[in-house]
């Protein structure tokens, strides 16, 4: 992509395509938001509402999705965090932030912003926003990975 | 029927995470570095879902149930204070620094189990923190 040399847009749309196709599966088909945050916290017990089969198995899903790219297209290109306690920082945050604000970016960016829900939209907007100040942050502090 | 298909809703998930590159946390954290080598491709993912997604919500108005379940259930509340916008907060301080949101994280399991394995039992921590300090 010109100027970003680093970008794939094609397999970026691709892929948002397809995710974008299972939000709706799970919206036309069981009636539910396909939100990994809820599912995730459903599937352990530390939430009620959607029925236990419909989180775990959701949730399920994703692990053999990608094991399916793995099997059927190829290796997963993926550069981690340099060291654990950036997954563990991190993790906790997300954690705690998802719940606490009611989902992340599959409930509130994909199913949310794209039925206009306000709390949605100011959701993603601040999320996206706030990634962005931290990465500058680190960046600053010489922290870059 | 509806437990299959909320395995397929997954698996279709999870593979579109893969094609996408967001199951990379460099490349996301790309994305949020706006100041620096800035690359987009999070935002054609997002495009390109957000597309097919306004589309079914145009079809779900249309319909009075869902296909395999007795009744739609749907967020209702409008409320917007300070528990969304800083819930949201945190989780975007959670994204900047790790790359990864719960999507990715957990499709991860799959490919790169170790660094996986630590951030989702950290953000299954910090979810089991919430439910306690909200009693």
């Amino acid at each position: 992509m010109p100027g970003f040399p680093e970008a794939q847009p094609l397999e970026g749309l691709i892929g948002g395509l397809l995710i974008g196709l299972a939000a709706a599966i799970m919206l036309l088909g069981n009636g539910r938001i396909a939100g990994v945050s809820g599912m995730t916290a459903r599937t352990l017990g530390l939430t009620k509402g959607v029925p236990w089969s419909i989180a775990s198995l959701f949730v399920l899903g994703l692990i053999l999705g990608a094991g399916v790219h793995l099997i059927f297209v190829g290796p997963i290109e993926a550069t981690f965090a340099p060291g654990w306690g950036w997954l563990v920082a991190g993790g906790l945050i997300t954690g705690f932030g998802t719940r606490m604000g009611s989902g992340c970016t599959s409930g509130h960016g994909v199913c949310g912003m794209s039925r206009l829900s306000p709390r949605s939209l100011i959701a993603t907007g601040t999320f996206i926003g706030a990634g962005m100040v931290t990465v500058a942050l680190v960046n600053a502090f010489g922290g870059g990975w | 029927m509806r437990a299959f298909l909320s395995l397929v809703s997954g698996a279709v998930f999870g593979l579109g995470l893969a094609i996408s590159g967001m199951m990379n946390p460099a490349r996301v954290r790309g994305f949020l570095d706006i100041l620096g080598d800035w690359d987009p491709t999070l935002a054609f993912v997002m495009g390109g879902a957000l597309v097919v997604m306004a589309i079914a919500w145009r079809v779900q108005k249309a319909m009075h149930t869902p296909v395999v379940c007795e009744e739609f259930h749907l967020p209702g509340t409008q409320l917007i204070d300070g528990k969304l916008i800083g819930g949201a907060a945190l989780f975007g301080i959670g994204w900047g620094l790790a790359g990864l949101c719960p999507g990715p994280a957990v499709a991860s399991l799959a490919s790169n189990f170790v660094p996986a394995a630590i951030f989702v039992a950290a953000m299954v921590a910090g979810m089991v923190l919430f439910r306690v300090t909200e009693r």
